[in-house]
Parts: C-alpha cells; sequence; structure tokens
C-alpha cells in the first residue's frame, strides 16, 4: 500500500434511472432506520430541517397565546386580568420565544432542509453538527420555558437591563434561567451558523460558482457569518451577569465600579446585528420564490445579493441607535443615527429590485404569491418607521414608547412571518408531496393581512400618544383606549388567520392533492428530485450551468452555452459520499465521506443540557459529571477512522492528481 | 390636551421639543409618502394588463432601471433627511442660553425625587416629589440620577427622554414657553410598578414660581407635632418619609413636607384628595401592587386623626 | 453526452476523504476560531470600556509583574512551535519525532497552566474583590479554559500520532487541532498586551 499518496479515484459517472439499482443501493446507504433509535440519531437534513419547523412554529403558537393575554389585559385600561408580575413574565418570555426560539429556527428550518437541495449535494457540510445544532435548540428551549410553570420565568424584558436583572433587584431564579438558557442556546446559533458557512464553500454542485447561488443561500450565509461574529457577544453579556449574581463579581455591580452599559453595549452589539440575520433569509425566500410566481428571473440578482450583505456589515456598526437616550454625547449619536439611516440604501436596493420583477414579469396568483407581495408593502412599512426611530432627536421621542412596538411587529412579522408562512405554502409539496389549499390558503392570507394592520398600525399611533412600552395596565383618560381595542381585536383577527393556516397544513399533510416534482414551475435545483425528495437527495449529481437550471431551455441563454445537467453527473455510491467543490468556482476537489446516522449529537445535547441544569441548580458535581460526558462523547465522535484505506476497493486507487 | 396628557406629536411646548416635532411631521409625511408609493407601485404591478405569454415563455427584460432610480432617489431623499435630523439634534441637544436653574431628580422604584438644591444658601435647598416645577420662559437643566435601577425621564411636551442610570449622572433640559402643567413618565421599564411612575411638571410665570420656592423651602408649621396624628405618623411612616421640621426624617420614600401641594400622589396615580390619601395608605399594594409602601392597616380612629394630621401638611 | 461540462472534466480523478486543507473540518475550524476571537474580543472590549469608565488606574494593586507572564508567553509560543513541528515530521514520515514533538508541546502547555496558576494565587485580590479583580480572572480564567480544552486537544492528537493514525497524506485532524493551538497562543498575546502591558501606557 503506497502510504504517500492519497486514495484518489475517478468517481463514476453517468445515469441513474428511477428505481434502477443504483438507487436502490444509494436508499439503503442513505436511509435512517426506522423505529426510534432511527428518529434520534438521524443526521438527514431534511429531518433536521423539519423539525426545526415544527419545533419553531409550536413555539410561534406559545409566543402568540402569550401575546394574546397580554392583548387581553390591554385592550381596556385599567385591567386587572394580569398581576403586574404575571405581565412582566409574559411580555419577556413573549419576546425571548418569538425573536430567539421562532424566529431564527424557523430560517434555519428552511435552510436546513433547502440548501442542499438548492446547491445539488447530499447533505450539509457537517451532518451530525447539524443534529446537535437541533437538539441543543430544543433543549435550550425547554430550558428557557422550565421555570414558567412555576410562575418564575424571565421578567426583565428580552433585552433584560441591568440593574434591574441583577441580583439585588431580582433574586429568584428567573434570570438565571434566561442567562443559561441563552448560553445553551448560542451554542445551538454558533454550531448551526458554522455548519452553514462550511457547506456553503465546500458543498456546491459542480458549476454552482458563487455567483449562482439562491438569494436565500447569500440570506443565510450572511446571517450566519452574522452569528458567528455577533452571538458571543450575548453569551458573553449573560455569562457575565450571572458570575455576578453567583459569584459577586462586579461587571455591572454599580457599587464597585461596574457598568450598567456595558450591559447594554454587549446586548446590542449583539441584537442588531441579530435582527438582520433574522430577516435576511426571510428576505432570500422572496428574491428567490417570488419571481417564479412573476414568471421570470430576479431584477438586479447581483445588486440584491450584494445588499444583503451590506445590510450585515453596516449593521455592525449601528448598535448605539438602541442607546440614544442613555446619555451618549450628541457627535457619536449622530453618527450611529446615520449609519441607521444608510442602512436603508441596501433595503431600497432590495425592494425596488422585488417591484421590477412584479412589473416586468406576469404574476400568477397562487398562495404564496399573496404573502410574498404583501410582505413588500408591510417591509417599507416596518423599514420607515425604522427610519423615523433613526434621527436621534426623533427618538428620543419615540423610544421606549409602542411606536417601537409597532415598528418592530412591523418588520419582524411583516419580514419574518410573512414570508416564512408563504415559504410554506411555496416548499409544502417539496417537504410532504402533497399540495396546500388555496382556498384556505387565500382566506388565511387576507385574515392575517388585514388582522396585522388592524392590530399593529395603531401601535405607531399609540406610540405618537405617548403610550409607554411595557405597561400592565393604563388610565382611562390617557387617550389611548380606543388604539389598545383596535390592537387587540386586530391581533384575535390575526391570530384567526394564523389559526386557518395550522387548519391548512394539517389538512393538506393527510388529504392534499399530490404534487408532482415541479409544481410551481420553479428554476432551481430542489425542484429537479421528487417531493418529497430521497434520503440521498440526488442520484447523480448535477452540474449547473446557470442560475436556473430547470428554466434554461426557456430564458434566452445564448446558444452554444453551456447546460445545465441533471439527469446524469457524479455517482457516489462506495458508502455515504458526497461532493466537495472549491469555494468560488465550485469545482470537484474531493469525494467526502459522510457520516451514518449516530446517537453522538443526542447524547452530547443531553449532557450539555445536564451541564446548563446542573449550573441553574447549583450542582457542581453534577457539572463535573456532565463536562466529563461532553467530552467523551465528543471524544468518541472525533474519533478518527483508520481504516478508511481498507475498506476503498484496490482497483479504483490512482497515483498522483493536481487538484485546481 | 387632556384627552392624551402625553401627546407630544400635536403639542410642542417649548424650544427642547419643537424642532422635534417638525422633524416628526416631515419625516411622516416622507414616510408616508413612500409607503404610499410602494403602495400604488405594487397595486399597480399586480393588476396592470399584460399582453399574453409569448411562445418562448419566459421574458428576460432587464428591469435594472428600476433599481437605479429607485435607490437613486431613495438615496437623495434619505440624505435631506439625515441632514434635517442633524440640524434638529444641534438645536435640541444643548440649550440657547446657559440654564439658571438646576434641578436634581431620582428615580426611585416607582417614584421621583426632586431636588432644588443649586442655592447657594442651605435654607433654601429642599427635596420634594414627583411634581417639578418650573419658571415659564428659559431653559432649565435636569440632572438625573437613579437610586435604583435604570428608569428614563421623559416629559413628552417638553423634551425627549434620557435614561436615569445608576453609577451615572445624565443630563437634559427643558423649557416651557407657557404655563401649564405638562405630564411625564418613567419610559424604561423598571419592574412591576413601571406603569405608574408619572409625574407632573408645573411651569409657572417666576413670580408665581418664586413664590413656590419660597413655600417649599419652608419647613411645616412646629405646633402641628401636637397633634394625635403626628405621633402615629412618627410611628408608622417616619421610618421611610421625612416632613422637614420635625423628628420624620425617612429617607426611602417622598418627602411629604408640602404634601397637599401637589397634584397627584404615589407617582400620578391618584388625585390628591384627602380621601385618596386614605385610600392610598390603606391599600397601596393593590393601587400600585408591589410598590415599596405596605398598605397599612388603620382602625377608623387612626385614619380620622392621621388625616386630620396630613391635612395641615400644605 | 457530449454537452460541454464548462468546469469539470467528469474522467478525473479526485482525492477520498479528509485531505489536505480539503475537509470540512479544517473551514469548520476558521469558523470556531472567527467566532472565538470574537468573544475574545468583546472580553477585551468589556476591559478596555470599563476601564476607560473606572477613572482609576489599573491595577488597583500596583503595575503589574511583567517577568512571570513573559516568560510564560515565550513557553505557549514555543509550544505552538512544537506542534507545527509535529505536523512536519508527520508529512516527513518521522512519526516518533512526531510524538516527541507533540509531547514537548503538551508539557510547555501544562508549564504554562502551572505558572499562571502560581500567579493566579500569588494575587492578593480575587474575582470578587474589586471589578478589576473580576476582570482579570474572568479574562485570564476564559483563556485558561481555552489552554485546557487545547491540552485535551494535543493528547488526543499525541495518542493518534502514537497510534500511527496518520500518514504522510492523511493528517488533517493534526492541522486542525494545531490550528486550535496557535489561536489559543495568539489570543494569549491580545490578552497579555491587555492586561499586563497596557497598564503601562494607558
Ligand atoms: C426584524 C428585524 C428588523 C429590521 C429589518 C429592522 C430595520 C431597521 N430598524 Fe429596527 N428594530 C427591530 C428590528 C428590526 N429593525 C427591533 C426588534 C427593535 C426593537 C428592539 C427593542 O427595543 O425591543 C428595533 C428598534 C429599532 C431602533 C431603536 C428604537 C428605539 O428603541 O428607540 C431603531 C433606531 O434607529 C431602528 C432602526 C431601524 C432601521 C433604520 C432599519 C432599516 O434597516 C430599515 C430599512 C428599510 C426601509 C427604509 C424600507 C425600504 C426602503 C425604501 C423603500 C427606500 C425609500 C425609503 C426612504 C426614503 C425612507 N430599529
Ligand atoms: C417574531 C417576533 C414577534 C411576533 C410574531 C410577535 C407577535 C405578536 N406580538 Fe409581540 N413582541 C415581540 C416580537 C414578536 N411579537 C418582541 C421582541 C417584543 C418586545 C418584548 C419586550 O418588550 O421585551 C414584543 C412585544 C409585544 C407587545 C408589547 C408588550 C409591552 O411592551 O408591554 C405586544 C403588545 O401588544 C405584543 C403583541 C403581539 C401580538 C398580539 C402578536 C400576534 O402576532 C400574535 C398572534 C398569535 C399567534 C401567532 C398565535 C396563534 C394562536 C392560535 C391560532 C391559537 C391556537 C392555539 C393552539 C393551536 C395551541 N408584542
Ligand atoms: C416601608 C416604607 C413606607 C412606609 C412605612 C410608609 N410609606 Fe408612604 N410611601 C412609601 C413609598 C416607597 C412611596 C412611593 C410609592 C410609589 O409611588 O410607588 C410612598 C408614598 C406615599 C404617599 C404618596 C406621596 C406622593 O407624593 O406621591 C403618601 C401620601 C404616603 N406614602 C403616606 C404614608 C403614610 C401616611 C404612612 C404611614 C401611615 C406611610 N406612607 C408609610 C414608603 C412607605
Ligand atoms: Cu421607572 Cu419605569
Ligand atoms: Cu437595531
Amino acid at each position: 500500500m503506497n502510504r504517500r499518496n492519497p486514495n484518489m479515484r475517478v468517481p463514476e459517472h453517468g445515469r441513474a434511472p428511477f428505481a434502477g439499482e443504483t438507487q436502490q443501493r444509494l436508499q439503503r446507504l442513505w436511509e435512517t432506520e426506522p423505529g426510534w433509535r432511527g428518529w434520534l440519531s438521524t443526521v438527514d437534513h431534511k429531518s433536521i430541517g423539519l423539525r426545526y419547523l415544527v419545533t419553531a412554529f409550536v413555539f410561534l403558537l406559545m409566543g402568540g397565546v402569550e401575546a394574546l393575554i397580554m392583548r387581553v389585559q390591554l385592550a381596556r385600561p385599567d385591567a386587572t386580568v394580569l398581576t403586574p408580575a404575571q405581565y412582566s413574565q409574559l411580555f419577556t418570555m413573549h419576546g425571548v420565544t418569538m425573536i430567539f426560539l421562532y424566529a431564527l429556527p424557523v430560517l434555519s428550518g428552511f435552510s436546513n432542509y433547502i440548501w442542499p437541495l438548492v446547491l445539488g449535494a447530499r447533505d450539509m457540510a457537517f451532518p451530525r453538527l447539524n443534529a446537535l445544532s437541533y437538539w441543543l435548540f430544543l433543549f435550550a428551549g425547554v430550558f428557557l420555558y422550565a421555570s414558567f410553570p412555576f410562575g418564575q420565568a424571565p421578567n426583565a424584558g428580552w433585552f433584560n437591563y441591568v440593574p434591574l436583572a441583577g441580583l439585588e433587584y431580582n433574586s429568584g431564579p428567573n434570570i438565571d434561567i434566561y442567562a443559561l438558557g441563552m448560553v445553551l442556546l448560542g451554542i445551538s446559533t454558533t454550531v448551526g451558523s458554522a455548519n452553514f458557512v462550511v457547506t456553503l464553500l465546500r458543498m456546491r454542485a459542480p458549476g454552482m460558482s458563487i455567483d449562482r447561488v439562491p438569494v436565500l443561500v447569500w440570506g443565510t450565509l450572511t446571517a450566519s457569518g452574522g452569528n458567528l461574529l455577533a452571538v458571543p457577544a450575548v453569551s458573553l453579556a449573560f455569562l457575565l451577569l450571572w458570575f455576578d449574581r453567583q459569584f459577586g463579581t462586579h461587571f455591572f455591580d454599580v457599587l464597585n465600579g461596574g457598568r450598567p452599559l456595558l450591559w447594554q453595549h454587549l446586548f446590542w452589539m449583539f441584537a442588531h446585528p441579530w435582527v438582520y440575520a433574522i430577516v435576511l433569509p426571510a428576505m432570500g425566500i422572496v428574491s428567490d420564490a417570488l419571481p417564479v410566481f412573476c414568471r421570470r428571473p430576479l431584477v438586479g440578482y447581483t445588486p440584491v445579493a450584494l445588499s444583503t450583505v451590506a445590510t450585515m456589515v453596516i449593521g455592525f456598526i449601528v448598535w448605539i441607535h438602541h442607546m440614544f437616550a442613555t446619555g451618549i454625547p450628541a457627535l457619536a449619536l449622530a453618527f450611529f443615527g446615520s449609519a441607521s439611516m444608510v442602512i436603508a440604501i441596501p433595503s431600497a436596493v432590495a425592494t425596488f429590485a422585488w417591484l421590477a420583477t412584479l412589473w416586468t414579469g406576469r404574476p400568477v396568483f397562487k398562495t404564496p404569491f399573496y404573502f410574498f407581495a404583501g410582505f413588500i408593502l408591510l417591509f417599507v412599512i416596518g423599514g420607515v418607521s425604522g427610519v423615523m426611530t433613526a434621527a436621534v432627536p426623533l427618538d428620543w421621542q419615540l423610544n421606549e414608547t409602542y411606536f417601537v412596538v409597532a415598528h418592530l411587529h412591523y418588520v419582524l412579522l411583516g419580514i419574518n412571518v410573512f414570508p416564512v408562512i408563504g415559504g410554506v405554502y411555496y416548499w409544502f409539496p417539496k417537504f410532504t408531496g402533497r399540495m396546500m389549499s388555496e382556498r384556505l390558503g387565500k382566506l388565511g392570507f387576507w385574515t392575517m393581512f388585514i388582522g396585522f394592520n388592524l392590530g399593529f398600525f395603531p401601535m405607531h399611533i399609540a406610540g405618537l400618544l405617548g403610550m409607554p412600552r411595557r405597561i400592565y395596565t393604563y388610565a382611562p383618560d390617557m387617550g389611548w383606549n380606543t388604539v389598545n381595542l383596535l390592537t387587540s381585536i386586530g391581533s384575535f383577527v390575526f391570530a384567526l388567520g394564523v389559526l386557518v393556516f395550522i387548519v391548512d397544513v394539517a389538512w393538506s399533510y393527510r388529504r392534499g392533492p399530490l404534487a408532482g416534482a415541479n409544481p410551481w414551475d420553479a428554476p432551481t435545483l430542489e425542484w429537479s428530485v421528487a417531493s418529497p425528495p430521497p434520503p440521498y437527495n440526488f442520484a447523480t449529481l448535477p452540474f449547473v450551468a446557470s442560475r436556473h437550471p430547470l428554466w434554461e431551455d426557456r430564458l434566452d441563454t445564448p446558444s452554444g452555452a453551456a447546460r445545465s445537467q441533471l439527469d446524469e453527473g457524479y455517482i457516489l455510491d462506495h458508502g455515504r459520499e458526497a461532493l466537495a467543490t472549491t469555494p468560488l468556482e465550485a469545482r470537484p476537489d474531493a469525494i467526502l465521506r459522510m457520516p451514518s446516522d449516530s446517537f453522538a449529537p443526542f447524547v452530547l445535547g443531553v449532557f450539555a443540557a445536564c451541564l446548563f441544569g446542573a449550573m441553574a441548580l447549583h450542582a457542581w458535581t453534577g457539572c463535573a459529571l456532565s463536562i466529563v460526558g461532553c467530552a467523551a462523547s465528543l471524544i468518541a465522535w472525533l474519533w478518527p477512522e483508520r481504516a478508511l484505506h481498507q475498506r476503498e476497493p484496490e482497483g479504483v486507487k490512482v497515483h498522483g492528481g493536481a487538484h485546481g | 390636551d387632556d384627552t392624551a396628557p402625553l401627546n407630544y406629536f400635536l403639542h410642542a411646548a417649548g424650544p427642547a421639543a419643537a424642532p422635534t416635532l417638525t422633524l416628526g411631521w416631515i419625516f411622516t409625511a416622507i414616510c408616508t409618502a413612500v409607503c404610499v408609493i410602494v403602495a400604488v407601485l405594487l397595486i399597480a404591478g399586480i393588476v396592470r394588463r399584460r399582453p399574453e405569454l409569448p411562445a418562448r415563455g419566459l421574458i428576460h427584460t432587464s428591469g435594472m432601471r428600476w433599481i437605479v432610480i429607485g435607490v437613486g432617489v431613495s438615496t437623495l431623499v434619505l440624505a435631506a433627511m439625515l441632514a434635517h435630523a442633524l440640524v434638529t439634534l444641534e438645536r435640541v441637544a444643548t440649550p440657547p442660553a446657559t440654564p439658571a436653574l438646576t434641578i436634581t431628580v431620582t428615580a426611585y422604584d416607582w417614584w421621583w425625587k426632586v431636588a432644588y438644591d443649586d442655592s447657594p444658601d442651605p435654607a433654601r435647598r429642599f427635596v420634594t416629589a414627583n411634581e417639578i416645577h418650573i419658571p415659564t420662559g428659559e431653559p432649565v437643566r435636569i440632572v438625573l440620577r437613579s437610586a435604583d435601577v435604570i428608569h428614563a425621564f421623559w416629559v413628552p411636551r417638553l423634551a425627549g427622554k434620557t435614561q436615569t442610570i445608576p453609577g451615572q449622572t445624565n443630563e437634559q433640559w427643558v423649557q416651557a414657553d407657557a404655563p401649564g402643567v405638562y405630564r411625564g413618565q418613567c419610559t424604561q421599564f423598571c419592574g412591576a410598578q413601571h406603569a405608574h411612575m408619572a409625574f407632573e411638571v408645573v411651569a409657572q410665570d417666576r413670580a408665581a414660581f418664586s413664590a413656590w420656592l419660597d413655600r417649599q423651602a419652608r419647613p411645616v408649621a412646629s405646633d402641628t407635632s401636637s397633634l394625635a396624628g403626628h405621633k402615629l405618623f412618627v410611628d408608622k411612616c417616619a421610618g421611610c418619609h421625612a416632613i422637614r421640621g420635625t423628628d420624620a426624617n425617612g429617607m426611602q420614600a417622598p418627602d411629604l413636607t408640602h404634601l397637599n401641594s401637589r397634584r397627584l400622589i404615589a407617582a400620578g396615580a391618584l388625585k390628591n384628595t384627602p380621601q385618596n390619601q386614605l385610600d392610598w395608605i390603606a391599600h397601596a399594594q393593590s393601587i400600585k401592587p408591589e410598590s415599596l409602601m405596605p398598605s397599612i392597616a388603620l382602625t377608623s380612629d387612626e385614619a380620622e386623626k392621621l388625616s386630620a394630621y396630613l391635612a395641615t401638611l400644605n | 453526452m457530449a454537452e460541454p461540462l464548462g468546469a469539470y472534466d467528469p474522467s478525473r480523478a479526485l482525492p477520498v476523504g479528509s485531505v489536505g486543507r480539503r475537509p470540512g473540518g479544517y473551514w469548520g475550524m476558521w469558523t470556531l476560531i472567527g467566532t472565538e476571537a470574537a468573544l475574545f474580543g468583546y472580553l477585551i472590549f468589556s476591559y478596555l470600556y470599563l476601564y476607560s469608565q473606572s477613572g482609576t488606574h489599573w491595577p488597583p494593586e500596583g503595575l503589574p509583574k511583567i517577568a512571570p507572564a513573559a516568560w510564560n508567553t515565550v513557553v505557549l509560543l514555543s509550544s505552538s512551535g512544537f506542534v507545527w513541528l509535529c505536523e512536519r515530521f508527520v508529512v516527513r514520515g518521522r512519526p516518533k519525532h512526531a510524538a516527541c514533538a507533540m509531547l514537548v508541546a503538551i508539557v510547555l502547555g501544562i508549564v504554562f497552566v502551572g505558572v499562571q496558576l502560581k500567579e493566579w494565587r500569588d494575587h492578593p485580590y480575587g474575582p470578587s474583590t474589586h471589578l478589576y479583580g473580576s476582570l482579570y480572572f474572568t479574562i485570564t480564567g476564559f483563556h485558561m479554559a481555552h489552554v485546557i480544552v487545547g491540552l485535551v486537544v494535543l493528547t488526543l492528537l499525541l495518542v493518534w500520532t502514537a497510534l500511527a493514525y496518520f500518514d504522510e497524506a492523511r493528517h488533517a485532524p493534526l492541522t486542525i487541532g494545531g490550528m486550535y493551538w496557535h489561536f489559543v497562543d495568539i489570543v494569549w498575546l491580545f490578552i497579555f498586551s491587555t492586561l499586563y502591558l497596557s497598564p503601562f501606557v494607558l
């Protein structure tokens, strides 16, 4: 055996007819074992993606029900449905749930499911890490809710300012749960983000150069890059807070030189990039899917992709716009306010790209189109209210009033919830093989759209009438009665729309008409495989020659230009194998051996959750044991496979072979 | 405006707020216009009649002109908005003249301590609560502190808000051009009773203001200590409350020396009437749950005596 | 099919498995380093921010003693050198040398930990004494945690090297684990500059 050269192999290239021998072999290789073992050990990105989606929607409902209870309390002045303590926990858990347990995870769900399919890959770069990321998300969610039933949930608002969140003013377990839960969730987000970044760099189909990836991929990539740099800030902030609370350190302890503003800086350095992380992928969904219903490619792919990145980059220098009222010198405020306004320019690029696509295309009025078109308007309304708060003197008035609550719901629901529900209508056939109902879909859209605007537009007025945020009740003579009643009614109408959507999902899952591989006649790779896709995604790895592999026959492709090849390509079937390509041009680079299903992620996730549980309970022995458990499962996970050479059939080994 | 006392979007009452009001309306107008234009383009784009699909199916006309024009115009508009915002910032960030009067406001869970402590004469320095008096027509400097957590000081019709941050001293200025009562409100979530942490700024002409200063600087008339209520007060209340000129000198609750000169009690939660005072004392925890004043059970006899005593705090 | 495949020639052989810089883990390590660098960046930001707000001179006990920490810096950096050597030896086909180099690296790492622990003991303050103490122990503690994880990684690499898991062509774990260790060392330079050098100039 020649030890000086790596194992080289000319990958088999050819066709793999439907239900043919190759496909059966691939099926056997990639299939997940049925039963609970398979359930706990699967690393299939499609299962993980769906789990993310379902879990995130459960959290949306929980956060939504919390909001509805608040709206009952706020519908009339001087109401006593809730005590102040209950109200604080409700709005805090509502914000935490929506921002951290719904908004990003739901997009991770789409990206997990869709990425390998649109990239023409067999799986993500790190399938096991992917599973770990899901388990940690689930456990962190459960953890954050652990104290809720005891009336001890986090209660200092989602941005949790100290010293209110410090031991002196908040001595229960409430804040410890929040702090530790956020650190745990941060690990999940970080490994998930790392996975997306590496998947983008390595796992694209041959020929899918960086300028041919869908905009959703740009969105998730940018968001992931942003998360990698931003999440440590909040993890650190929460750790420091926990140290202060547990070990008597002085980071935020005013009497000993600690500074409450350190918290605000660290938190917003994270949270502003984060709010873009939870919308850029959703904007990507629209940029990819709206054109399908306009029957033409997106106008301005390159500017839109660049504006995605630009938004995130500028997003890192605007955090102080959440701190305009903290007494920072006006000159600094002027800078951060200006940066916050500049960020509207990349948004304008996207807005006009969508409008142009709509105008120059020929819309087909299917349900997803409704959600994406409605989104455009909500995005602009939410965006311009952001511009108003970016004007420093104006924000000194608007800050911490319902105007900001209106802004954040317009952007969060407008740019996240509406595209997400549109995205579910769009990809549901791929997920399940069945179509959702057009009738219920349109009914749901109009209910949501009307309910949303009825509910959240009056919040702007409430803010201008001076209504502060986070008040559990208000006096009848403040002039806020009507707007609040409208908001409460609108909230319930909106919730009804969500209910219609849920009913549609449940019904269509079993009874929806069968969808073919490509029910929308869409151009991207995920629609070239069966619905739902086989476990190995692609029997032969596609070769991609354009941004719209499935539309090449109809676009004005110059004759003689390369065509994508979808039914002939590499067949990697010596085990679970995938193709690695080069980061920019996507030339074939290596044959990757993908891990099989494994319990390691689940076990590691459980140990990590135990560790945080033990920390919350001050069970230091438990902590030590959990750390040992984590380390052991990690070592088992990472143990290299010496047997690789022998497993390779001797015949295919080739010497040399430069890569280029 | 009686029906919306915090409405700053129709009524600004001084130079620290007026430029922002203009800015706000101009921004609102532009932003509304942007939304309307986008809505019109959106709807027109949807309903517009189009030629049938050509045989080749998809069209591929560029449409890039949309982006160039749209972004170009947006950038110009944004630049103008930014310029206006910066000019306004310049105007409201600092007062036109150095304020002659400085008031120190300290935020407490869930009320405001107001100290007139810039007089060189110690006898003219005093502390009051939840009601700030200022002279009209001149800028007043407000020094902002916090005794516990972060709050925010906001009198929307007079100026924007500023957080009060423990361990740090912030400042802002207000000016009222006309006499009147301007409501203020804590706007940073500060715990259970954040909702009921209001206060009032009473603007008076110079003469009335000076008279008010004189009265407030005076301690109570000493002869009230003979009242039965006084003893009750010292027993039950003086651990927290002070009445200057008596041996009640608690520090962690509102100074009650001139209680009856104030319009509201319990940080805006109730009108200041003798009945409300008694209600508050007996039911503080149901009027403002979790507030740092306990509900104090009084027999009707005690209540009467206490009430009689409180009635002297003018 | 005779369609032009543009970018690739299907008859070309490709390496199988994790080779050189090609494995996902190599890129994954870069993402880990990116996010960890950000973490230490925020720690140092916290130090500088709190210092700028403190109005006093840090450390409160007087200027830090540089010598032990400086020597310790040298120890840590040379440890990185030996990790690098280990990989070179594997590439040259000298597994015994490689294992020895890794062993030296680990010993140097342990020396670093020891010196650091002694530093900790010698300080008259602890993490809850004052704000500086909180920062000092948190920053060096975070770093220490990374060093310990790094030592576990190096030990695993040593075991795998000794068991001949790696050869000239296939030693990605060494590359990747080595990157982590180099990162931990480079971060120390920033911490050293912040905690030990900056008090002399700020
Ligand atoms: C979901 C994500 C999201 C998004 C995308 C945005 C987008 C923006 N946000 Fe928002 N923001 C939040 C989520 C988000 N925000 C949240 C959650 C909070 C509250 C946190 C809390 O306190 O709880 C907040 C709060 C917040 C504040 C602090 C307010 C305060 O507390 O006082 C500010 C201040 O500058 C701000 C600004 C902006 C700006 C300038 C944008 C811009 O990116 C918007 C740009 C888009 C457009 C402008 C529309 C399209 C452009 C055109 C059509 C061109 C023409 C336009 C003009 C000429 C105006 N946001
Ligand atoms: C993605 C983010 C997101 C979403 C979707 C929402 C959705 C909603 N939000 Fe939320 N909100 C935030 C993010 C979000 N919010 C944040 C970050 C804050 C700030 C928190 C803070 O200050 O710390 C906030 C604060 C906030 C407040 C201010 C509280 C305060 O300051 O005092 C209010 C008040 O009305 C409110 C209301 C609502 C309502 C009515 C909805 C509605 O859209 C909800 C609609 C309902 C559902 C989606 C559920 C549907 C339920 C059914 C259909 C019933 C069926 C049930 C079962 C099947 C079990 N929100
Ligand atoms: C343990 C401390 C404590 C005791 C004892 C106490 N108070 Fe209070 N009191 C407070 C606090 C704190 C407030 C401010 C509460 C708020 O507005 O949230 C307050 C507010 C008041 C107010 C309203 C003041 C204003 O201007 O808003 C009155 C009147 C008052 N107390 C009277 C009394 C009387 C009379 C007694 C005794 C019978 C008493 N208090 C006992 C702590 C106390
Ligand atoms: Cu004080 Cu809110
Ligand atoms: Cu922001």
